[in-house]
């Protein structure tokens, strides 16, 4: 098993790699320098800001020079916000995603998996098609269309739930983005989990357990529910994927000053730095939850080992 | 089986399949739409009108869809959206296609050590978290059609690429491919010539489920500001500043996001349609 997730760690270092190699070369191949839209400075400030920010190096020496600051945890400074660094920008805005990427997350698999038991166990039924039909609008529908319908009914017509972040304060402002957020994950585990629980209740051990007379609650409680949940955990990774690009979209419309509108904001004002920043942190939380998901998988298949 | 074969027996079955038919008809018929809306409307999807902002639907002067914060008509201003959606969604789509049948078919007909780097490769460009790639792309190089063709098509090829290599391994097996290498046709003339027209069925089957995967992508890019720029449009485009009016002008937000939403599940349930159909398998779940 050690063997195992040695060998899963250490696989995950060349895709981090290739990723921080992608982004690094991305920015630095961009037209134009980033203090080019500025008045035009006398060539001795110019020479000064260049090597401030080591841009008169070549770029092996930049790219060494920032991977090494990466695994001090620093990114280097901000082109826009002169007074932060890009670690410190980050560091505010992401404990506020944080928050509500795991609480979207937990309201998806909580919702999802109880749909998806509930109609894989009523399979064929009224229900079941109501709930698949759910589902599959959930997925059609992208996250920036429901999360502004939301606003429009709940907050706008209704008026019972804030419409704004700052606009309010408590557990009142987190229902709509974490609802929004959770939504075409509820759709898509929902759909993985009624799939994965039919096919074990039609296999063999499941017809043996019926055999001796077990109970449907009793079979899907002591001997089903473990193999079926195995697609899901490993639709985990692609989830984590859904909620962090969701978050950039939900951040934007509710206005929360997280990673994403952070994210966005860079990207709009061409801040190369913070742009690069978050990427990598976001392509490090996807490989991470990766390495994890794999992990767990090892550890509830045994089978999977041996590949 | 030849192409040919294959969509006689897909045309057969579609008969029993009411939903793919309501959907495909839908599609088509919103491509019309979309394509003569703007020609046959008296209004310009440029002009600005600032005494006529906001306006509700109306049937009277052929403003359908009521005008937006700018008073420009958003009837023709939806439909060129509608377009330029589709467009891109085709033709990336055709990029993703074009790579990934080629990608796969290769590794698949040669299979080996190639094989083994090429789908090694693929796992690798799986993890890496490309829409926040594209992110970068399009804020570091100049927004333009070109590039969010490109930029989507490329990501979009990995899942056909797998696909039609495990197609190809099967197809290399048959005896047409062990009698044109007989006659002496090169490789690349089998792949070209004989394997490919094979792949053409269950390559359509796969593409109307990468159209929706294009559609969202460029919208999600749209509605951030960072794809197609105005006084162009897309749903996306549109669904972002119906947005900023939805308190005043709801339905400058409800009229594209729900054409959007509508064009989507469509292409989705075509899609899974198609793919029940090729594949009675997958069906029995």
């Amino acid at each position: 098993m050690l063997r195992y997730v040695s060998m899963r760690m250490v696989g995950a270092i060349p895709t981090l790699l290739l990723v921080i190699v992608i982004a690094f070369l991305m920015v630095h191949a961009a037209p134009g320098g980033p203090f080019d839209a500025e008045r035009v400075l006398p060539p001795e400030i110019e020479s000064n800001i260049t090597r401030a920010y080591h841009l008169d190096e070549s770029l092996p020496q930049q790219f060494l020079r920032y991977v090494g600051g990466l695994l001090h945890g620093d990114l280097g400074p901000s082109y826009r916000y002169r007074d932060y660094s890009v670690s410190e920008l980050i560091g505010s805005a992401f404990p506020v995603s944080l928050r509500l990427g795991l609480t979207a997350m937990a309201v998806a698999l909580l919702l999802g998996i109880s749909a998806g038991l509930v109609a894989a166990l009523r399979k064929n039924t009224f229900l079941d098609r109501l709930l698949t039909g759910i589902a599959m609008t959930g997925i059609s529908v992208p996250i920036f269309v429901v999360a502004p319908l939301l606003v429009l009914g709940f907050a706008v017509h209704l008026n019972w739930l804030p419409a704004g972040w700052s606009s309010s304060s408590g557990i009142s402002r987190y229902l709509l983005p974490v609802f929004a957020l959770a939504l075409p994950q509820i759709a898509f585990i929902t759909r993985i989990t009624r799939g994965g629980m039919i096919e074990v209740m039609t296999s063999d051990f499941v017809r043996t357990a019926r055999a001796q007379g077990l109970d449907t609650l009793t079979i899907v409680r002591y001997h089903a529910l473990k193999p079926a949940m195995l697609p899901l955990l490993s639709y985990m990774g692609p989830a984590v994927v859904g909620i962090l690009t969701g978050s950039v979209v939900v951040e934007q419309i509710f206005g929360i000053p997280g990673l994403g509108q952070l994210f966005v904001r860079a990207a709009l004002n061409r801040d190369y730095t913070l742009v690069l920043g978050i990427v990598i942190l976001y392509a490090v939380l996807i490989i991470l939850f990766n390495l994890l998901v794999d992990i767990l998988y090892g550890l509830l298949e045994p089978r999977m080992r041996k590949r | 089986m030849s192409a040919l074969a294959a969509v006689a027996r897909l045309s057969g079955q579609l008969r029993g399949s009411r939903l793919v038919l309501v959907c495909a008809g839908m599609l088509l018929a919103m491509t019309v739409v979309a394509l003569l809306g703007p020609v046959l409307s008296p209004h310009s999807y440029l002009a600005t009108d600032l005494d006529r902002r906001l306006l509700a639907p109306t049937l009277s002067n052929g403003q359908l869809f009521g005008t937006d914060d700018l008073g420009r008509d958003l009837f023709v201003r939806t439909m060129m959206g509608a377009q330029v959606t589709l467009l891109v969604a085709v033709v990336a789509s055709i990029v993703s296609l074009v790579i990934g049948v080629l990608y796969g078919a290769i590794a698949g007909f040669i299979g080996g050590k190639l094989d083994a780097v090429m789908m090694r490769a693929v796992d690798v460009l799986y993890a890496l978290p490309f829409i926040f790639l594209v992110i970068l792309l399009m804020v570091v190089f100049e927004r333009s059609f070109f590039l969010i063709f490109v930029a989507i098509g490329a990501i979009n090829w990995l899942d056909m690429a797998r696909i039609v290599r495990g197609q190809t391994l099967s197809l290399r097996e048959r005896e047409f491919v062990d009698a044109a290498r007989l006659i002496g046709v090169s490789s690349f003339g089998i792949i070209f010539r004989h394997i490919t027209p094979n792949l053409l069925g269950l390559v359509v089957v796969y593409m109307t489920l990468t159209i929706p995967q294009a559609i969202l992508m460029e919208s999600f890019l749209s509605f951030l500001g960072l794809g197609i720029q105005e006084p162009q449009t897309s749903l996306g485009a549109l669904v972002n500043r119906g947005v900023g009016q939805m308190e005043q002008a709801p339905w400058v937000l409800l009229i594209p996001a729900g054409l959007l939403a509508i064009v989507l599940l469509c292409f989705n349930f075509l899609g899974d349609g198609l793919r029940d159909l090729a594949d009675p398998r997958d069906k029995a779940q």
